[in-house]
């Protein structure tokens, strides 16, 4: 039998929205695979598989990162959240109320993959990331239409949905904001 | 403003799609293409694949089990060693996990003897056919007085050709089977499909299986725009090699093998001519198609259809030719027909407004017609005009100065530009049940779809307005052919064929009810059929207007839409939450088409080389900045009881046009070549 052929296997943990799993994983096995078909984590979505589309989108180890281009093996130990893990004890987050309030989606099916990609938008401008239309690069970005458009477009949706898409994650950022402000 | 009834489920991820369900032991398949483009198979060495561990199967014609004729040869998969097209299905590998069955895939070596093969659609091919109809039932050619006469005699004429290229669907959601042969011998599909109750009835005759001995299901499908409305060789693989592990299979096409396999639109050349008074008063008009299908089934795209309705002129002709090339075969792509055939004829209308010196907005409604042009038939309804006059009304037409290529803003040049569109209101006939329980609550069955337009939102508020019900009170269950047998979510006749029996199916129940519900519930059915038949004989259209703006990078070519509004006619609009997403998703697509999307055939090997999403470009959110949909109230009683027409394909018809109109308002140059890329302008500028 060709070596190259034969399935390797090795034991990883990840802890996937805050459950810790012991898993044994083909080496080639992408992380996206692994939550749907090891852990039953239906919800990340594949369209590509090729990182192409945005479909998979998970925050990885707090990070954004398309599940389809991550090796499950080369992720030991890393926390995964997924869209499962978005709604806090059955209480939606502002960003999927925005998204049902704004219909940010149509099929559904790119749509837990904007929600994770929107997630980290949040977060990532919270933090002073720029980005690739940032004007001034020293100040904190402001989450404009126009950064907003920027930074979801790693995430496809053939549906149509970005004017809705735009509309929710816009709202949702001025949510937060007057939730930290109030805090 | 109802929002959509799964929306819970689907921004949390908990809505199921085909590959999703818990299935007991399931093993993966993965599909080997033709590297050829035209020949034979001779030999499937399929040894080195069997030795890797986990894999259970390897099947190809050379062992494949007996398929029954189901209509379409697409669906005889591996019975016969003819290979017809580049990245045909011609083998598949089923393996305990996805990555073993991708690996073996690999090692199945085809030998093959190929032969010449044509790919190359042109407009002088003299294998150029008349097809006996275009798709579904129209004639290929029409004509109306003296069309060449008129169009020579006339003062102001127009003769261009344009063309669209193929293009793919690119459902984000994969087409998608699992498939499970039961103890009894029956067929459990779970199916990325726009109809469960067609999709049940192709199987079970590709399988020799009783209708009733297949079910199908799909409560939640992630997009088709059409290529999802027949089934593809992939719910065959699935069943098949199923059938041949006794175990249950799941299949997802990779997108990458998508492009070959589940269909697109076809590229067209069309000729496009217009004959007009020196006012612009149309007096012939000539729509010559060249379009292409496979060697496998002809797949004729209605594309000069609308040519038909839309605009009056006393001379006329369309016509369809065909070339079966040696390409995959083309399928139903959204608004097949009209989307490129309104690209060339509301392009044509913006140049001879051009020529004529008549604003485009005035010269389609001084062309418009209250009987439908070819047939006669008077308009159920027919509101361009309207629609025309409120887009330009919102989207500031006239502040617009109507010379092309003067209005800079730094080193941009903007324009606006306008497009009709236009869509059949079809019906077909659908069955359905209603139920009423002692509780007040009601429940409605029937296999309808919703692929993301948001039909199980519509048909509930359909069927609580019937039931004189709340909302709240009524479920109503789709998206399994178990349920009571619909249509496909197609030509836009979705919400009227379903909501039609579902109204039905309540009024009867109503009419049962007679005030209460007896202990035990009480249930009613409906059957449209008869009702479809006897239907006063009226041309039935849904019509917009569509309106671009543009920037064109003069140092680039680039283009971009600024904003873009549509207008539309189409009945009393369900749900205008739905309805607007419908409209602009429409739209959004629309900018692919006129200035990305573009499936590029490679003549030395036969294939489409842009085989991914990094390839094929569709539109991202950043090439969307503004668009808008609006509608016009239209009551019109010749329609369903609802009084509502198809939305999920119009928004498209007219779009790629009114940019390319916006282009040359903007810039001066006409390009009538789709899509309108950077490569394509600059060189005009
Ligand atoms: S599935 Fe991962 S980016 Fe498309
Ligand atoms: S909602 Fe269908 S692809 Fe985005």
């Amino acid at each position: 039998m060709d070596s190259e052929v034969t399935p390797v296997h090795t034991e990883i943990t990840l802890v996937v929205n805050g459950t810790e799993h012991r898993l044994r994983v083909d080496t080639r096995a992408s992380l996206l695979d692994t939550l749907r078909e090891d852990l039953g984590l239906t919800g990340s979505k594949k369209g590509c598989d090729h990182g192409q589309c945005g479909a998979c989108t998970v925050l990885l180890d707090g990070r954004r990162a398309n599940a389809c281009l991550a090796l499950a093996v080369a992720h030991d130990g890393a926390e995964v959240v997924t869209v499962e893990g978005l709604a806090r004890d059955g209480r939606l987050s502002p960003l999927q109320e925005a998204f049902i309030e704004q219909d940010g989606f149509q099929c559904g099916y790119c749509t837990p993959g904007q929600l994770c990609s929107a997630t980290a938008v949040l977060d990532e401008a919270d933090r002073g990331w720029p980005s690739a239309v940032t004007g001034d690069l020293s100040a904190d970005p402001v989450l404009d239409d126009d950064e907003i458009r920027e930074r979801m477009s790693g995430n496809l949706c053939r549906c149509g949905a970005y004017m809705g898409i735009v509309r929710a994650v816009r709202e949702a950022a001025r949510k937060t904001e007057t939730e930290e402000a109030r805090a | 403003m109802t929002d959509r009834l799964e929306s819970r489920e689907k921004v949390t991820g908990a809505a199921r799609y085909a590959y999703e369900y818990p299935l007991e032991n399931p093993a993966y398949a993965a599909a080997v293409q033709s590297t050829i483009a035209k020949g034979e198979i001779a030999e499937v060495h399929a040894d080195a694949a069997l030795r890797i561990p986990g894999v259970l199967a390897v099947l190809s014609c050379e062992n494949a089990p007996h398929l029954h004729d189901a209509g379409d040869a697409e669906l005889a998969l591996f019975q016969s060693r003819t290979v017809a097209y580049r990245g045909q299905f011609v083998a598949a590998v089923v393996a305990e996990t996805l990555d073993i069955a991708r690996e073996a895939a690999r090692h199945v070596r085809v030998d093959y003897v190929s032969e010449p093969f044509d790919v190359r659609l042109s407009a002088d091919d003299p294998r150029l056919y008349k097809p006996d109809k275009v798709n579904p039932v129209f004639p290929a050619d029409t004509e109306q007085g003296d069309p060449e006469e008129a169009f020579t005699n006339s003062a102001v004429r127009v003769d261009a050709t344009y063309t669209t290229p193929a293009e793919h669907n690119n459902p984000m959601e994969p087409h998608t089977t699992a498939a499970q042969w039961n103890d009894d011998g029956t067929l459990t599909l779970y199916d990325s499909t726009q109809g469960s109750s067609p999709t049940q009835e192709t199987i079970a005759q590709v399988f020799g299986l009783d209708r009733t001995h297949v079910r199908v299901i799909a409560p939640h499908v992630g997009g088709g725009f059409g290529s999802k409305g027949t089934p593809r060789p992939n719910v065959v693989l699935a069943a098949m090699a199923a059938g041949a592990v006794g175990r249950p299979v799941k299949f997802a096409v990779p997108r990458q093998q998508m492009f070959a396999t589940t269909g697109y639109r076809t590229p067209t050349i069309q000729r496009f001519r217009l004959g007009a008074d020196a006012d612009g008063t149309l007096n012939a008009i000539v729509h010559e198609v060249f379009e292409q299908s496979s060697t496998v089934t002809e797949f004729a795209e209605q594309t000069a259809t609308p040519t038909r309705v839309v605009y009056r002129a006393a001379n006329r002709r369309t016509a369809h030719r065909l070339a079966r090339l040696d390409v995959p075969t083309p399928s139903w792509m959204r608004a097949p027909g009209e989307t490129p055939g309104m690209f060339a004829q509301e392009s044509a209308m913006d140049e001879l407004a051009f020529a004529a010196g008549v604003d485009p907005v005035e010269l389609r409604i001084r062309n418009d017609t209250d009987t439908e042009p070819e047939s006669g038939l008077p308009f159920s309804s027919r509101n361009l005009v309207a629609c025309l006059r409120e887009g330009a009304d919102r989207f500031g037409w006239e502040h617009r100065d109507p010379a092309p290529g003067v209005r800079w803003e730094g080193r941009k040049l903007v324009g606006m530009g306008v497009a009709a569109s236009t869509y059949p209101a079809y019906m077909r006939p659908n069955k359905a049940t209603a139920r009423a329980e002692e509780d007040g609550t009601f429940t409605v069955r029937i296999a309808a779809a919703d692929i993301g337009t948001g039909a199980r939102t519509a048909l509930t508020l359909i069927a609580a307005e019937a039931l004189k019900a709340d909302a709240d009170r009524v479920t109503v269950e789709i998206g399994d052919s178990a349920l009571p047998q619909a249509t496909v979510a197609g030509g836009s006749a979705g919400t009227a064929s379903w909501g039609t029996a579902v109204v039905r199916a309540c009024e009867s129940l109503r009419g049962k009810m007679n005030g209460s519900v007896p202990p035990g519930g009480l249930e009613a059915s409906a059957d449209t059929a008869a009702e479809l038949e006897g239907r006063d004989a009226y041309a039935r259209h849904a019509f917009g207007a569509q309106f671009s703006e543009v920037e064109v990078d003069a140092d680039t070519g680039e283009v971009r839409v600024r904003r873009m509004l549509g207008v539309f006619a189409a009945g009393r609009i369900i749900n205008p939450k739905t309805a607007r997403s419908q409209f602009i998703g429409g739209m959004t697509m629309g900018i692919g088409m006129a200035l990305m999307e573009e499936s590029v055939m490679d003549p030395r090997f036969g294939d489409y080389v842009n085989r991914d999403l990094a390839q094929y470009h569709v539109p991202a959110c950043a090439d969307v900045r503004d668009i808008d949909a609006a509608w016009v109230e239209e009551a019109d009683p010749h329609l369903n009881p609802m009084g509502s027409k198809g939305i999920g394909e119009i928004g498209i018809v007219g779009a790629a046009a009114s940019v390319a109109n916006a282009v040359h308002h903007a810039t001066g140059v006409r390009v009538r070549d789709l899509p309108i890329t950077p490569a394509r302008l600059l060189p005009l500028l």
